[in-house]
């Protein structure tokens, strides 16, 4: 299993183990890919925040790069035109209904979101999506240790992985559609009257400042 | 939305004999939600949360299906059952204004179902007579040409219809009382 193939990334040469998906294996070496949905453990990934996109040399359009295995001689370019341009429209969707308020937020300077734009020279505005926003969604304010703002939400589904995978709980998910649709519980209850146990699993893996713990926040 | 009484036994009977027929692989999901509406008029929450454990799936994974495709109603149908066009011509002539009217009289949203039952909102998209737009479906009569003030006049038609029955009853109850006696 610990075979090593060899890869080219932006012209270096690197060895990844074989079978590891190319986002991964990438970030292992230290070349950042943004990505916010992606979770490492997971088989077939969602690949929905089209963040992680990659040409691959061959193929014919750029790929999301947590959906692809390394192969041996695997020739890939992190930085294109082509790339960069789904990049930024994919992160200018992303902020469009993404609540802006970074200096208040628990999560600046630790936000995947700023990340992404400091590595990406991205604009952390947005300037012709704003009409879709839609009404603000009040907070959910009634676990003790941590507090849930959908306004900030992105939606990438890590903390439903880590709820079901990790804790092996199951008090969250995607509910509703469209411009509807959140993380939520079952009949979209407080969190505290779910059979949410507050392990804090899901604060922890969230990339944005919708999950937090209270103390940050203070 | 609260049950009435005998309602819980009787969701759990339909669910439970609908999950008899159907298999548990996650395939078999959306057919049996489908069976369990057909049955019930709608998806109780007590019927999502047997169909879960019988799953072995997290409650919110059942409701989350249920929430994302439009066939799917989380509250039982009011006796009567009204539904907002927002087709692109009643959009066009305000038919958002008229479903917000009817939001604000009933003190429900759109999906939901008044707590006595009386009445359910729902927007659809087209009735096919965009001629008439706005047009609002009130049980199987077409409204043409809606404003918010025929809102309320629907409405008042349905009160003025529900205390006559009473009344009617009121008196039947009596007659029925006086010849006993």
């Amino acid at each position: 299993m610990n075979n090593k193939v060899n890869i080219t990334i932006d012209g270096e040469l690197y060895q990844a183990p074989a079978g590891e998906k190319l986002l991964w294996a990438a970030l292992d070496l230290g070349i950042y890919i943004p990505h916010l949905c992606g979770n490492r453990e997971e088989e077939r990934p969602g690949a929905s925040c089209r963040l992680c996109f990659v040409e691959i040399e061959g193929g014919r359009d750029p790929v999301a790069s947590c959906t692809q295995e390394v192969r041996e001689g695997m020739a890939v370019q992190t930085r294109t035109p082509r790339v960069d341009r789904l990049v930024r429209t994919a992160f200018e969707l992303l902020l469009s209904n993404h609540k802006l308020r970074c200096g208040k937020c628990p999560k600046n300077r630790s936000c995947e979101l700023q990340k992404i734009a400091r590595e990406r020279k991205l604009k952390l505005k947005l300037t012709r999506l704003r009409p879709l926003l839609t009404a603000e969604l009040p907070t959910d304010d009634s676990p003790d240790s941590f507090s849930y703002d959908p306004n900030k939400c992105v939606l990438c589904g890590r903390c439903i992985w880590a709820d079901h995978h990790v804790a092996g709980v199951g008090a969250i998910g995607f509910v509703r559609r469209g411009f509807e649709r959140k993380v939520s519980t079952f009949g979209e209850r407080p969190l505290q009257e779910s059979i949410c146990t507050q392990c804090g699993e899901c604060v922890k893996v969230c990339p944005v400042g919708a999950l937090t713990f209270k103390e940050e926040s203070k | 939305m609260e049950l009435l009484e005998g309602e819980l036994e009787q969701i759990q009977r339909e669910t439970e004999n609908i999950l008899s027929r159907h298999g548990t692989e996650r395939q078999e999901l959306i057919p049996v939600i489908q069976d369990v509406q057909g049955r019930l008029g709608y998806l109780p929450q007590p019927a999502m949360e047997q169909i879960a454990a019988a799953f072995k799936l997290p409650a919110v994974d059942v409701y989350g299906v249920a929430t994302f495709y439009n066939q799917f109603r989380l509250n039982p149908p009011g006796k009567h059952q009204i539904k907002v066009c927002l087709g692109t011509a009643c959009h066009m002539l305000g038919g958002h204004i008229i479903l917000d009217s009817f939001e604000r009289r009933l003190g429900i949203k759109e999906g939901e179902t008044t707590p006595d039952r009386e009445f359910s909102l729902e927007r659809v998209a087209c009735v096919g007579c965009c001629a008439l737009a706005p047009v609002v479906v009130v049980d199987e009569k077409v409204e043409a040409k809606v404003s918010p003030i025929r809102v309320d006049g629907i409405l008042l038609a349905f009160e003025i219809e529900k205390k006559e029955q009473e009344k009617e009853k009121a008196e039947e109850k009596q007659e029925g009382g006086g010849q006993d006696q």
